[in-house]
Formats: C-alpha cells, sequence, structure tokens
C-alpha cells in the first residue's frame, strides 16, 4: 500500500494567502481541501450602524483588487432597498469605471500572475528575464485601467467618487480626450494579447460544470442582470437565498457557497463568456473565434486567453461609452433611506460578488451578507484538484504540485476577499 | 503619481483595516504635514504594478511598510533596494500577489529601479482585521517619521 500527500504551504501568485493540501492512497485520491481562512464576517460586523453613505468607501476595503465590484454591488443593493433607480449617462460611467477594473485585475492576473506558469517560470520576475516584452505590456495596460479608475474613481486605489445614487462628481466630455487615445493604442495591444495566449500550451481538462453569471438581454454583464446558469438558474438577485446555501467547512474559516440542489459551481469570466458570448462586441467576438475559442469552453486552463478576451471587451466598451458620453446634469440622483432590504449582485473581475444590505428609517445598517466569487468557486476548485491530480498520479511530485497551483491560479482566486491568508499542501505517503 | 519634477518621493504603504498592517499609511500621514514642498508623499495600498508606476523617473523614494520577518514587534528595518534584495519574507503579509518585494525586484530586473529606494520596514504585531495600532508600532511609527525626515536631509 503507497499513500503520499502533497503539500505547499504557501502558495504564490495568488491575492491573498492561501494553503492546499492533497492526499494520494493507493494512487488515489482521498481528500482534497483548499484552506482559506478568515472571510470578510469582519466587514459585515464592521458595517453594523454604520450609515448608509459610509458603506461604498468601507466595503472597497475589503480588497485592494477590486474595490470597485464592492463598491458597485453595495449600492445597487442599497439603491434597491431605497427604492431608487440610477439610469442613463450615470448608470454608463459604472459600467466605465468597472471597465478599468476589469482592465487592470485582468492585465495583472494575465501577465503577472498566471503567465509564469504556462511558459514555465516561477514568477513574473524570472519570466522578465527573458520575455521583458511580455511583462512590460502587462504594465501598460494595466496602467491604462489604472487611468481610467483613476478618472472616474478619483483614486485608483480605494476609489473615493462612489455613492449611493452616482457619483460625489462626474468628468466632463473633454476629461476623456487624452484618455481615450491611450485606451485605442492599448486596445491594439489587448488584441494582440488574445492572441498571444491562444498559442500558450494548455493541457487538456474538461469538466461538466455548472457556470453561472448575470446575464443582461442587451449588454455583456458588469452592474445589471439576472443570475442564470448553464443547468437551469434563473433568478433574480432578491432570490439568491432560495437557491444557494454557505457552509462551514472543518479545514476552512471561509464558508462555502453551493447552489441547494446540485451543489458546486463555477463563476467569473469563463462562466460570463459561456453564459454570454452573443454580448460580447464584434470585435471581442472576432477575437475568441481567431483565438480558437468556440461559444462554449470547459477547460479552465484556457481562462487566461477568455480573460483576454474579456480584457479586450473592456477596451472596446470603454471607447464605445466615452464616445457616446455626455456629462450629466447632475452627478448623482436623490436618495432617501427607508427601512428595507435590498440586494445586489454584479460581475467582480473574478466572478458574481452578491451583498444583502437591511437598514432601518435613517438608512443606518442593521444587518449586512457579502457573498464574494473566490468562495462560490472553492467548492469547483477543489474537484477539479481530485479530478486533475487523479489523472496525473504518475507525473514527478514537483511537476504535480506545480500544475495544480497553475490550477488553483485558473480562478484567479483573491484570498484577501475570501480571506486573508492561504497555505498549501499535497501529500502521499 | 508623483509630479514629473519630484525628486523626492514618499510613499506609505498598508491597510488600515488590518491593524498594524496601517503602519505606513500613517507615517505618510504625519510626513505630508512637515515636509518640504519638492517632495510627494503618496498613499497605496502596496499594489505592485502602481508602485513601480509612482517611482518611475524620481531619484530618491523612501517607502514604508509594516513587515512580518519573525523580529521583535516595533523593530525598524532599514533596507536600500539598490544594494540588496529585498527578502520575501518580508512582505507576505500584503493582500497582493504582486506587491512591494516583487515590484522592488521586478523593477530591478526590467532596469527601472529609482537611484535610491529606502525601504523602511517596521515589525507588526498583529495583522488581524480591525483598526488601531498596537503599542509597540505606534513608538515605531513616531521614530520611523523621525528617520525619514532626516534621511531626506542626508539625500538633498
Amino acid at each position: 500500500m503507497t499513500s503520499r500527500t502533497i503539500k505547499v504551504d504557501y502558495l504564490a501568485r495568488v491575492e491573498g494567502e492561501g494553503a492546499l493540501y492533497v492526499k494520494i492512497k493507493d494512487e488515489r485520491v482521498t481528500d482534497v481541501k483548499l484552506k482559506i481562512f478568515e472571510p470578510p464576517r469582519f466587514f459585515e460586523a464592521f458595517l453594523r450602524g454604520r450609515s448608509y453613505s459610509e458603506v461604498p468607501d468601507i466595503v472597497a476595503r475589503i480588497c485592494g483588487i477590486c474595490p470597485i465590484a464592492y463598491q458597485m454591488s453595495s449600492v445597487h443593493a442599497l439603491e434597491d432597498a431605497f427604492g431608487v433607480k440610477v439610469d442613463g449617462q450615470l448608470r454608463a460611467l459604472r459600467r466605465l469605471i468597472y471597465c478599468g477594473e476589469w482592465i487592470q485585475s485582468h492585465a495583472l492576473h494575465i501577465f503577472l500572475l498566471h503567465a509564469p506558469d504556462f511558459l514555465g517560470y516561477e514568477d513574473a520576475i524570472q519570466m522578465a528575464k527573458d520575455h521583458s516584452d511580455i511583462v512590460q505590456r502587462g504594465l501598460r495596460l494595466k496602467k491604462t485601467g489604472n487611468e481610467l479608475l483613476a478618472l472616474i474613481g478619483g483614486r485608483e486605489i480605494h476609489p473615493i467618487n462612489v455613492r449611493i445614487g452616482g457619483f460625489y462628481k462626474v468628468p466632463a466630455k473633454r476629461d476623456f480626450t487624452e484618455l481615450r487615445e491611450r485606451l485605442l493604442r492599448a486596445r491594439d495591444e489587448a488584441r494582440d494579447t488574445v492572441r498571444w495566449a491562444a498559442r500558450l500550451p494548455f493541457p487538456e481538462f474538461e469538466q461538466d460544470y455548472e457556470f453561472v453569471a448575470l446575464s443582461h438581454p442587451h449588454e455583456y454583464p458588469f452592474n445589471e442582470g439576472r443570475l442564470v446558469s448553464n443547468k437551469g438558474l434563473n433568478i433574480s438577485a432578491q432570490e439568491f437565498d432560495e437557491h444557494f446555501t454557505e457552509e462551514h467547512v472543518a479545514h476552512s474559516n471561509a464558508l462555502h457557497c453551493t447552489l441547494k440542489t446540485r451543489g458546486a459551481y463555477f463563476v467569473g469570466p469563463m462562466a460570463r463568456y459561456n453564459l454570454n458570448f452573443d454580448s460580447l462586441s464584434p470585435l471581442a467576438k472576432e477575437a475568441a473565434r481567431e483565438a480558437g475559442l468556440s461559444e462554449t469552453c470547459r477547460n479552465p486552463f484556457q481562462s487566461i486567453i477568455i480573460r483576454s478576451v474579456e480584457m479586450l471587451y473592456a477596451f472596446d466598451e470603454a471607447i464605445r461609452i466615452i464616445d457616446e458620453y455626455a456629462m450629466p446634469e447632475a452627478p448623482a440622483v436623490e436618495v432617501t433611506p427607508r427601512a428595507a432590504t435590498g440586494f445586489g449582485c454584479t460581475e467582480a473581475p473574478r466572478g458574481a460578488l452578491w451583498h444583502r444590505y437591511r437598514t432601518d428609517e435613517q438608512g443606518l445598517i442593521l444587518d449586512a451578507k457579502i457573498v464574494p466569487p473566490t468562495s462560490q468557486n472553492q467548492k469547483t476548485i477543489e474537484n477539479d484538484l481530485r479530478a486533475f491530480v487523479s489523472g496525473r498520479l504518475l507525473l514527478k511530485k514537483e511537476e504535480l504540485t506545480w500544475q495544480c497551483e497553475q490550477a488553483v491560479r485558473n480562478y484567479d482566486p483573491c484570498i484577501s476577499c475570501a480571506t486573508h491568508f492561504l497555505r498549501m499542501e499535497i501529500e502521499r505517503e | 503619481m508623483a509630479s514629473p519634477h519630484s525628486r523626492f518621493l514618499i510613499i506609505g504603504v498598508g491597510n488600515e483595516y488590518r491593524c498594524d498592517d496601517g503602519a505606513g499609511l500613517i507615517v505618510a500621514r504625519r510626513l505630508k504635514q512637515q515636509t518640504r514642498d519638492d517632495v510627494t508623499v503618496l498613499e497605496q495600498s502596496g499594489e505592485g504594478a502602481a508602485l513601480m508606476e509612482a517611482w518611475k523617473g524620481v531619484d530618491t523614494v523612501v517607502l514604508i511598510d509594516a513587515v512580518n520577518s519573525g523580529a521583535e514587534a516595533g523593530t525598524i528595518h532599514r533596507l536600500e533596494a539598490r544594494a540588496q534584495p529585498i527578502p520575501r519574507k518580508f512582505f507576505r503579509y500584503s493582500t497582493h500577489a504582486f506587491s512591494v518585494g516583487e515590484a522592488i525586484e521586478l523593477a530591478r530586473t526590467l532596469g527601472e529601479l529609482p537611484d535610491h529606494l529606502i525601504v523602511f520596514g517596521v515589525e507588526g504585531k498583529t495583522f488581524k482585521a480591525g483598526n488601531g495600532l498596537s503599542g509597540e508600532v505606534e513608538i515605531a511609527v513616531r521614530d520611523t517619521v523621525e528617520r525619514v525626515i532626516n534621511e531626506l536631509a542626508r539625500s538633498s
């Protein structure tokens, strides 16, 4: 009888820190644990008793990588509670700032965190010695995303301009003139990025996933839509609790979120792409087809191509919004707080991010609940590892460990949202 | 971003919602009130690409961040990026996968390090979710403010 355990105590190149543990006994995978600690429960507690107007700035601190996602889910949830509707150019500006966040987050993950796995380097620093052009391109694209964020959000990190009802101040049309030129150039580089990503080597690995993402009749989803899946789910954000459940698992403080009836599911770029291909811009669709992607992709290792397609789309969409932009008369619509419960779900770079708030008549927060994308993907990541390792038991330990880490990074897990620290172990006794 | 003519840049890095992880930000805020006009002071979350962008073209950069290297809480480490690699364990507590240590090493590889990049690492005691510094780190923050001011006086 042989039995071994593969351990990675410190998972590099994921946002935050984490651990992975895989146990193999008699050439069979007997246990897989993605260990995550410290979910954003602190923030939920911290929000209680605060005014609704403070919420967007507090939740932005949960994650330095996707503050806009947290702000957007919170403002939509509180607007739902107060019966406020934001549309027209204010709604377009929210889409635009979200484009900036997708660009900077995807560029970071594609070039600096995930690419080294495919090209055989320990990290981006080693990779830069041989591929400085690739690294420089990643930094340029990321910077353009940051500039878009800074122009609308006021600051790149923890933007401060977002409020319930709209913004504190809005840019004039002319403010976009110079940035638009840079976005045009960056869009060409994003197009090249899709071509480059398509040529990377991909392990053969497909699973029968349930993909869950927002879907909107007229646009690729950022802020609005119904939560749908390829297996028949079709609900509003208000119905989330009826269909999903969060459970504690012994090895992780982060809650695992699963579908009550079918268990594990998959959120993020690949889910969005598979459920919303028709809503991509013609340029993004063309790039996807040229990259050899069909309208459905089930190999999570190819998520790097899909992230590139989404990044291209975000540039394309940002330019479209800027071209159609006219400065709104008021930076925000009027908001009157009331005692209510509101729900919001938007598409963070890593997938659906759901918020629920209960307020009193002054708009003070009585109760908050936040379900981040990484806690939704945790069970799917573990399932992937179980299936992936089972098919590769003959690999040497170092190679298997390498590929397992790569498989985790397919999901761009943000452990600073789902948690703070994570470490990884793969063990064969 | 630093203005194009800044010769001196101070970057405080951290997350004030993670207790002692906010040390770098607090040092930066205190320095903002007592530095000369030719010194730019920035607060950053520690996201590496933004750091590389911030120090591009600046001669002298002083970066302050909380660290967790196993030393006694409140210890102030001083590193010169040009002279030595940044020990990886220092910035493990960042929520970013590509943070201060990675940004310095990537800038070194790409030939984009500032002429002088001095890193002050304040050894933290607690990085749990919450506000406020521990007593040891509060004292270290005061000392670090003095040391950065002396550092800039020496450099100019």
